[in-house]
């Protein structure tokens, strides 16, 4: 089970209302490359891997992409709260607010709802992790483009830490696929 | 500290164990890394005893006491600024 603690893994404080960049930070909140994807991906991943070591990495890197998800909503909770809905509709909200308000829905910047069409979960451990690697290093470059489209150090920070967590993780799913390699090789060796 | 500073250094010390704890999954045998991550895990068990004691829990269900009110549902959420 999970045990919720009352606190972000990094610090996020937003002082200035951005609308259009809550918009574009749906991407990685709801999109396909989210951390929602990324958290569903690992954690159902996990439980049909074979060692040790991969378990128990899917399963704390999944725990982990959900504390990255609540950073995003949390991010878009505060550039939102205190939009009237002429500003929803005149940073191209309006749609949205139509639709829910304010409420942070799980959706694409242009509106797609996520679905679980997004997520990559095998029974073969290599394909999964060279997925999940193929899957940080998107998330990786959205969240360079992200931090391209503001100048906010309030936003750019924590979209900064976030960025080097997709490098960690990149590494640690490297590590595991090499030890599965060689855990396996007289499997693959058959061919 | 102030309850900010607090908490600030609860989330850089939880940090560095969530760093320490993939590193070990796939480092199991690596010793150094898991004498660190049990010196983090003892200060981060100290620092979060006093913080409770200051400010009330920080966990549900159970990991951290209600001694003088349910303050878990105060404010703030970690989402509230
Ligand atoms: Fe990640």
């Amino acid at each position: 089970m999970w045990i919720y603690e009352k606190k972000l893994q990094f610090p996020i404080n937003i002082r200035r209302a951005d609308l259009q960049m809550a918009k574009f930070l749906f991407a990685q909140y709801g999109g396909p490359d989210s951390e929602l994807s990324a958290s569903q991906t690992y954690l159902a991943q996990r439980y049909t891997m074979p060692t040790p070591e991969t378990k128990a990495l899917l399963n704390d890197i999944g725990t982990e992409e959900l504390a990255h998800w609540e950073m995003l909503g949390t991010m878009i909770y505060q550039l939102t709260k205190d939009a009237s809905p002429e500003d929803m509709r005149a940073a191209g909200l309006g749609d949205y607010y139509a639709t829910r308000g304010k409420g942070i829905f799980q959706q694409s910047p242009s509106g797609e709802g996520w679905n679980a069409g997004y997520i990559q979960v095998l029974d073969d451990p290599i394909a999964n992790l060279v997925n999940d690697m193929a899957a940080e290093q998107k998330a990786r470059a959205a969240y360079e483009r992200l931090m391209n489209m503001t100048s906010d150090p309030d936003v750019i920070e924590p979209l900064a830490r976030l960025r080097m967590r997709e490098i960690v993780h990149f590494q640690r799913f490297g590590e595991a696929l090499m030890s599965l390699q060689n855990a396996c090789a007289h499997i693959y060796a058959k061919g | 500290m102030t309850q900010q500073e607090m908490l600030k250094k609860m989330q850089e010390i939880s940090f560095t164990l969530v760093e320490l704890n993939l590193f070990l999954d796939t480092h199991p045998e690596n010793t150094d890394a898991r004498a660190q991550y049990n010196r983090y895990a003892e200060q981060l068990a100290r620092l979060r005893a006093q913080y409770n004691a200051a400010y009330g829990p920080t966990m549900n269900f159970g990991l951290c006491p209600a001694e003088n009110a349910w303050s878990w549902i105060d404010a703030p959420w970690p989402w509230e600024n």
